[in-house]
């Protein structure tokens, strides 16, 4: 069991393709991704984790609170579109999370913003994300107006091709040239206290197993 | 007179007529004016002085009897005087206590009669006499004086209309008399009165604000309390009653300083002073003051040491002060934005106010866009600054976190950031449109939540942020205290943002003074030490940038910034093959070391840097490959090495091999640095010869073919005198040709490359063929030419290298024909001791080498008396020069002559008693030369300067001794002084130093002895035989 176990690993380990991550690491997300499982309202319906309980994750785990984007970041960890979260997926989401770099977190934004999966970040869906984010403004202007001329800034700022909405090539030059602009359209990368105490917990803890 | 009196004096408003003066300094000054008056009279005006008054002034006097002599019919206690009056009364008659006078010449013997109370006579008889005018001239003439009718013919007129007067000429006279009188007594009142400060409500109450924040528990408290008696304050300020602020009082004060009892004060429009406390009696019982502090500071001790201690503070004043002129924007004609804006600025004022409580004077009145400062308009800024001036002395004390802390900041700061005026839109038509955009902008980051900011702070960072119309868009629309608000937060994004704006925008002088009068510089210090790498380095970048005056270096390091940069510089310790998460920590070593090297401006920090462990950091960052890394470790080296415990530990830590290394890159400003750091590193001759072995001569020498950068070019002639100090680096330097190039550059350089080319010239001039070159590169000339700069560091250095090569016999010729020594013996007169003693020096090889040097001396007007009046000097190194140059001058016999004439003999002996062996040596050298002439050993002997000359015998200085024998041998050539040296004990250490080597000294202690025992003998003889 153990042998095939091990192949297993490497399998998964040449799919998942990454250098930042080590065997026993992958190793140590699994057992913490059957525990988690475990832990699971409905278990044993399905091969993964549901949203809710990803939500949750997202929540406890690493500091998210924006229902949107933590839908959104389940959708881009499904990459199979099943609505459940796989070994397979949470590996490889957690290696852009815990270890990614700047082009793989770009890719990783990038479809997170992107709601509706057609490549392009538009309009639209930046002010859907941003909706909330304009608290009050003195003398009761709408902030409704402010956001909307935030988006069409920021639109204007990105849109390096001048197509009206913002392509990954768009994005990814954008945020090389601006680091800030990364999570621009809401947190849906966990920050380093968050990744350090997780990685605290999850390796460390499994290690001493 | 009568003016005066009735509306200048100040009488004590009590309600009987019978009004009394005030003891006060303008009333003391009236008297005193009156009474010369008086006193002057007869014996000016005699004829005048015997006009008959109308009527007698009349007073109380404290005369009797007895005073009274001559001239005077006494009987019991009534006096008459002999005088008579055309009726054959009286003109002066006493029956105490009244005494009535009816003419000027007794009111000028009477005052002559009461010596020591003439003051309070004439005070008595005007209080007594409210008219005196009225009573010498009748009531007619004094309503004309009264008046302002100076219309003369009108009042002769008027006189003769009197005809019964015989004496109309006399009365005319006397009535413009004492108009004039009046007068003048006016003018000096108003001058007096100018000086005064009129007190205002609000000057009042800013004083009793701060003096309040000054109160409470711990030592350098000012006061216990202060309080006003009444806590209602009228509209105009004042808290007095109104049918008391008739009489110019604002408000009433209990105040209690903590060592003495408590003090109940008036504060009225004319000062402040004393009253007596009680319910409703608010009369003056003390001296006025022009404000409460002078006030408390003569009646409290404690207050007085305590706020002479923070009196440095005012020293702040000028560039705080400057900053509230800073006008802002006029928001008044905006339009339809303006609304908005106001509300917006009242939302930042408060949080300003509450960021700074202890600031709020200064925080109220600067950076805000402030359309209602237009309102109050300049006459309210003037009386703020007034009582702003006054605040400040408190602002230490009121901060209470840091007492007294020296504001005495590194004197290296000579490239202090200058105070720029602002330059602004002559109106608000011309805001551009990135105004109104950035103030939008803002108002989103206030209500936006952390996504919204951060874009909205990468849309910010879109502006040009270099630009000034941005960055002052950004300061009155105030962004600062949003952008400074935002370094508090937790958001690590936000932070990054924040700083990343802060960083470009504090380019500006006025937003970095403004970022640290609003407490940011502290936010950004606490970011330093935070876990997010990027921060750090932004952190650590901004105050690299803001830290470029004063305030915001000690701000840096009283927050322990100091210690967290240089906790920076602690990375990798080695700098060759880095790893990516490496250079990560590198970047963040420079960016701590840029921030270092703007704080190392300040000798505290200096200290601070070195206390905290950063001189070994910055010594192994020094072996660093990247110039970016290099230029401000090495840049902070050089600023710190005015510091001797730097210059050692560079030394000690082998750096200078570094630096030497670092000297042959091929950047300018960091070989200047380098060779700024070698410079002042290489007073210590460890140091210079570190910089010889490692071959460090040769590359200095290079970097004078760069003569296009006049910073580069300072320092490494800086460097090349300093090190030409040594003689062997001379000789080092000599194979590189060095002395030529820098001949060369003795022309048309700048004060600071000359400073140290003259000065390196100079060292190379101690060697003999040294001074031959010199002369065959043409350097002669350019030297004697800049003896007419007025750069003292300047003058010192082209004095010494002149007078090196005075030493040589050619180069003597060339001086004398370009009138050098006259140039050098006029440098005498400079201010600057330095200047004096070492015109002095350069002039000994002058004169010693000078043909016809007498000859020359006395040719130079008034330069022997110059030189005289300089033994007058205090400075001690001026005197040995002096006494030095005297020693050569008195060479000459006639010049000698003219020398003892102007009193040389005295002025020496009176600095016998010197204890310092420099001085004593030339001293005694000038002694030695001075005894030549005429009586000058006897009077070298009166003057008392034989015995101690004997003690210098027993200075361990060789050379002491060597001038003090050659003395003592010319001045036993004197009878009276051989037995003063035979009494002190001389026999003894002269048989000593007749065992020296050399000749000359063995001839002169033998010749001294010889001399003392020659009259001991021809006195014995006079003994035996007589």
């Amino acid at each position: 069991f153990k042998a095939l176990f091990s192949n297993y690993l490497d399998n998964l380990k040449n799919i998942i393709n990454s250098k930042a991550i080590s065997k026993t690491e992958i190793e140590c997300l699994i057992c913490d991704f059957n525990v988690l499982l475990r832990e699971q309202i409905n278990p044993g319906k399905a091969n993964g984790l549901d949203r809710q309980n990803f939500r949750s994750i997202l929540y406890n785990k690493f500091g998210m609170s924006d229902a949107i984007i933590m839908d959104a970041v389940f959708r881009t960890f499904d990459t199979d579109v099943d609505s459940f979260i796989s070994v397979k997926e949470w590996i490889e989401g957690l290696s852009v999370f815990l270890r990614g770099t700047l082009d793989e977190k770009i890719k990783f934004c990038f479809q997170v913003y992107d709601s509706n999966g057609d490549n392009y970040i538009t309009k639209e869906e930046m002010f859907h994300m941003l909706r909330n984010s304009l608290i009050q403004l003195p003398n009761d202007e709408d902030p409704e107006e402010g956001v909307k001329d935030m988006v069409e800034i920021t639109l204007k700022r990105m849109d390096y091709d001048h197509d009206g909405k913002v392509s990954l090539a768009d994005f990814d030059k954008a945020v090389r040239e601006e680091n800030l602009l990364l999570e621009a359209f809401g947190t849906c990368l966990p920050d380093r206290k968050s990744i350090r105490g997780f990685e605290q917990q999850v390796f460390q803890h499994q290690l001493e197993k | 007179m009568g003016i005066t009196l009735s509306r200048a004096a100040q009488w004590t408003t009590a309600s009987s007529n019978i009004g009394k003066l005030e003891f006060t300094p303008m009333n003391e000054l009236l008297l005193k004016e009156i009474l010369s008056f008086v006193e002057e009279f007869s014996s000016q005006h005699p004829q005048q002085a015997e006009h008959v008054f109308k009527e007698p002034l009349q007073w109380t006097t404290t005369l009797v009897a007895s005073d009274f002599k001559t001239d005077y019919d006494i009987s019991d206690s009534v006096v008459q005087s002999q005088e008579k009056d055309s009726e054959g009364h009286p003109l002066l008659l006493l029956s105490p206590p009244n005494v009535y006078v009816r003419s000027f010449s007794q009111l000028c013997k009477l005052v002559h009669l009461t010596n020591d109370k003439k003051l309070e006579e004439v005070r008595a008889c005007l209080e007594d006499n409210r008219n005196p005018v009225v009573k010498v001239l009748g009531p007619s003439f004094a309503a004309e004086l009264e008046g302002d009718n100076q219309d003369e013919t009108r009042l002769f007129a008027k006189v003769k209309e009197e005809e019964e007067h015989k004496d109309t000429d006399d009365k005319v006279k006397l009535f413009l008399l004492l108009q004039n009188l009046d007068k003048q007594l006016l003018i000096k009142l108003l001058h007096e009165i100018s000086q005064q400060v009129e007190l205002n409500p609000a000057a009042v109450k800013n004083e009793v604000e701060m003096l309040k924040r000054s109160c409470g528990n711990g030592e350098s408290r000012l006061l216990k309390s202060i309080q006003y008696t009444s806590d209602y304050e009228f509209s105009n300020g004042c808290r007095a009653p109104p049918w008391r602020q008739v009489h110019g009082e604002i408000c009433y004060l209990v105040i209690e300083p903590c060592d003495s009892e408590t003090l109940y004060i008036t504060c009225s429009t004319a000062g402040v002073f004393l009253n007596r406390g009680e319910e409703n009696d608010y009369e003056r019982t003390s001296d006025t003051y022009e404000d409460l502090v002078s006030l408390l500071k003569s009646k409290s001790p404690q207050f007085a040491k305590n706020i002479n201690k923070q009196d440095c503070a005012v020293q702040e004043l000028p560039s705080t002060q400057k900053i509230q002129h800073v006008e802002s924007v006029d928001a008044e004609e905006q339009g339809q934005p303006q609304r908005s804006y106001e509300q917006q600025e009242k939302n930042v004022h408060e949080k300003a106010r509450q960021q700074h409580t202890a600031n709020k004077a200064g925080g109220k009145m600067k950076y805000e866009p402030c359309p209602r400062w237009k309102d109050l308009g300049l006459k309210c800024l003037h009386s703020e600054v007034h009582c702003f001036c006054s605040w400040l002395l408190f602002s230490k004390t009121s901060a209470g976190a840091l007492p007294v802390e020296v504001f005495s900041e590194s004197s290296t700061e000579s490239e202090e950031e200058e105070e720029q005026p602002e330059r602004r839109p002559e109106s608000n038509t011309d805001l551009p449109s990135e105004y109104w955009h950035i103030q939008k902008l803002v108002k989103y980051i206030k209500g936006g939540d952390q996504r919204f900011t951060v874009l909205t702070l990468c849309t910010l960072m879109d502006f040009n942020l270099m630009q000034e119309t941005c960055q002052l868009a950004i300061r009155d629309v105030g962004g600062l205290e949003v952008l400074i608000n935002l370094l508090d937060t937790n958001e690590v994004k936000c932070k990054i943002g924040s700083l990343k704006i802060l960083r470009k925008i504090s380019s500006s002088v006025q937003i970095r003074r403004a970022i640290v009068e609003m407490g940011g510089l502290q936010s950004i210090v606490k970011i330093v030490d935070s876990e997010e790498e990027e921060l750090m380095a932004l952190a650590a970048e901004t105050i690299a940038i803001v830290a470029r005056f004063p305030k915001a270096r000690r701000t840096v390091r009283q927050y322990g910034g100091i210690k967290k940069l240089v906790k920076l510089l602690d990375c990798v310790s080695n700098l060759a093959n880095l790893s990516v998460r490496q250079e990560k920590d590198v970047e963040i070593a420079r960016c701590g070391t840029l921030a270092l090297w703007s704080c190392s401006k300040s000798t505290r920090n200096k200290d601070a840097i070195r206390k905290a462990g950063g001189i070994p950091l910055l010594g192994r960052l020094l072996k660093s490959p990247h110039e970016s890394m290099l230029i401000p470790v090495v840049g902070t080296l050089q600023e710190c090495a005015s510091e001797e415990s730097y210059r050692i530990a560079i030394q000690t830590e082998g750096m200078i091999k570094d630096l030497v290394k670092i000297l042959g890159s091929d950047n300018d400003e960091l070989q200047m640095h380098c060779a700024s750091a070698i410079f002042k590193c290489a007073e210590d001759k460890q140091t210079r010869d570190l910089v010889r072995e490692y071959k460090g001569l040769q590359l200095l020498v290079s970097l004078l073919s760069k003569a296009d950068n006049k910073h580069l070019l300072a320092a490494a002639t800086g460097a090349i005198w300093k090190c030409s100090i040594s003689m062997e680096n001379v000789a080092k330097f000599g194979e590189y040709n060095a002395l030529e190039v820098l001949v060369n550059l003795l022309t048309d350089q700048p004060e600071e490359v000359l400073v140290n080319v003259v000065g390196a010239v100079g060292e190379f001039a101690q060697i003999p063929e040294n001074k031959a070159t010199i002369r065959r590169c043409g350097g002669i000339k350019p030297l004697v030419n800049l003896l007419t700069g007025t750069n003292q560091a300047l003058l010192v250095n082209v004095t010494k290298a002149v007078g090196a090569c005075a030493t040589d016999m050619d180069n003597m010729v060339i001086i004398d024909q370009l009138d050098g020594v006259r140039l050098v013996w006029s440098l005498l007169k400079n201010p600057s001791a330095d200047v004096q003693s070492s015109a002095a020096w350069a002039l000994c090889p002058c004169i010693n080498n000078a043909k016809d040097a007498g000859e020359m001396v006395r040719s130079l007007v008034g330069g022997l008396e110059l030189i005289v009046n300089l033994l007058k000097s205090t400075n001690n190194e001026v005197l040995a020069s002096i006494c030095a140059t005297i020693a050569k001058i008195a060479k000459d016999k006639e010049n000698l002559a003219v020398l003892t004439d102007h009193g040389v003999v005295p002025l020496l002996a009176k600095l016998t008693n010197t204890t310092d062996d420099r001085l004593r040596r030339h001293l005694a050298e000038a002694i030695g030369h001075c005894c030549m002439w005429g009586s000058n050993k006897a009077l070298f002997g009166e003057a008392g300067a034989v015995a101690p000359l004997v003690c210098y015998l027993k200075s361990k200085d060789s050379s002491v001794h060597q001038s003090t024998a050659m003395a003592l041998y010319q001045l036993s050539k004197d009878p009276n002084n051989c037995i003063t040296m035979h009494e002190k004990g001389v026999v003894k250490p002269l048989i000593h130093i007749m065992g020296s080597d050399e000749e000359m000294l063995q001839e002169a202690a033998a010749g001294c002895v010889r001399n003392i025992r020659l009259l001991a003998l021809a006195n014995r003889k006079v003994q035996l035989f007589y």
